[in-house]
């Protein structure tokens, strides 16, 4: 029987991004349904009771969620082509370390980048920075952090780099300024198909953004 | 194997920690516990050992660290083979995996926020912690345990932090077992496992370990 598989998603977000990259790097055939998230899919409720938010990955008619735990499973299924996770248990703890650290940090202060102002902002962009040069630290002298090839901690990373016109305009902020190695690192993973055909365009994020933020009344 | 080859950065009230420590014991790991002091001075060894959030648990085999509860039973899950804590079949895995995401975001949070909170507030963060009992309760359904016939890793994550219910229970003036007794027939039977009898800590323990951080809090 062939593997079906389908995603739920939403263009702008980076969750959704982690799934695209991984399944391109893997090979596997899918059906890509960008959600209204204004006014969410009978599919996506009944695929995702617990939270309602995308990305879910159906494979099979049956549903994974959360972006990272559906990498893991994407790894685990489809695993005779490009390896996401070392085999070796101490460097996937590692990894997977790293992932959770992007989770935890990367999207909330990456979000008060551009919602919040004054004192807040200032002390958000010395987060967002430190955040930045942690991982910077951490991928050292390596070309990916999962070494010579795209890895969990790249795969869960790099979608954020399509918010950086987000980040940076709305505050006078610099990454590639401050932290130039993890720029290099960007561009070393957009030069990876799989990559930048799973991230959309800075501009059209950042358009995205200004629409929400005006309807919210942030200004 | 040495017992210094496992060393664990504790704290005797940390269900974080209770989760790495039930672990270890359930694969039958010798390991060596050295209590954190997290209000009188973190130990040089824990601020070195996890220099990004400079918390327990650590886990330290052979001198390399790891750091993140979940994360640590983990590693113990994929270094120790014997007994197994996760399905083999990987979508049962992706299952169980995503539990342990739900616990880890909402548990003990919604719990923290009942002795947090008093009044209004009070009665909204209950409601919500039950909400989440709720949920765990239909997941858990008619099984013995979240794994299934056997005790596994969504067990061990939830299990710990339930040493911190009656915490709850007592500055809320409610009863878990009022409103979700499945879960509490769940919680018994877990108690009946050597493994986890011997890690977690007396409940009134927690309790007074709550009144005591609320004053160091300053909080009423």
């Amino acid at each position: 029987m062939a593997d079906e598989v389908v995603l739920l998603d939403f263009w702008p977000s980076p969750f959704g991004m982690r799934l695209r990259i991984a399944l391109a790097e893997k090979g596997i055939e899918y059906e890509y349904k960008d959600e209204d998230l204004r006014n969410k899919s009978p599919l996506l409720l009944q695929m995702n009771p617990v939270h309602k938010k995308i990305p879910v990955l159906i494979h099979n008619g049956k549903p994974v969620c959360e972006s990272l735990v559906a990498l893991q499973y994407i790894d685990e299924v489809w695993n005779d082509k490009a390896p996401l996770l070392p085999s070796d248990s101490y460097l996937r703890a590692q990894a997977r370390f790293w992932a959770d650290f992007v989770d935890k940090k990367i999207y909330d202060i990456g979000r008060k980048l551009w919602t919040t102002k004054g004192e807040e902002y200032d002390a958000a962009k010395k987060d967002f920075l430190d955040c930045i040069g942690l991982l910077e630290g951490e991928l050292g002298d390596k070309s990916f952090f999962g070494g010579e090839t795209l890895g969990f901690v790249d795969v869960a990373l790099i979608p954020f780099y399509s918010w950086f016109l987000v980040y940076e305009k709305s505050g006078n902020l610099s990454v590639e300024a401050e932290h130039p190695k993890f720029i290099a690192w960007v561009k070393r993973c957009m030069e990876k198909e799989s990559v930048s055909k799973s991230l959309p365009e800075q501009e059209k994020v950042y358009d995205f953004a200004m629409l929400i933020r005006k309807k919210h009344g942030i200004e | 194997m040495a017992t210094e080859d496992v060393v664990l950065l504790d704290c005797w009230a940390s269900p974080y920690c209770m989760r790495v420590k039930i672990a270890l014991e359930e694969k039958g790991i010798k390991y060596e516990e050295r209590a954190e002091d997290l209000f009188g001075g973190k130990s040089e060894l824990l601020l070195t050992s996890n220099p990004v959030y400079a918390k327990v648990p650590v886990l330290l085999h052979k001198g390399k660290p790891l750091c993140e509860s979940s994360i640590i039973v983990g590693y113990i899950e994929e270094t120790w083979a014997s007994p197994p804590l996760l399905p083999s079949c990987p979508y049962a895995r992706s299952q169980a995996k995503f539990w342990v995401d739900y616990v880890d975001k909402k548990l003990f949070d919604a719990g923290g926020n009942i002795w947090r909170t008093k009044g209004e507030a009070q009665e909204v963060a209950i409601k919500d912690f039950i909400e989440v009992l709720k949920q765990l309760e239909k997941v858990l359904g008619d099984k013995d345990f979240f794994g299934g016939d056997s005790f596994g890793f969504v067990d061990i994550i939830t299990i710990a932090i339930t040493s911190w219910f009656l915490a709850f229970e007592k500055f809320g003036n409610f009863k878990v077992e009022d409103h979700t007794p499945k879960l509490s027939a769940w919680i018994n039977r877990c108690m009946q496992r050597k493994t986890v009898a011997k890690v977690i800590p007396d409940p009134e323990k927690i309790y007074e370990f709550v009144i005591n951080l609320k004053k160091m809090m300053g909080m009423e």
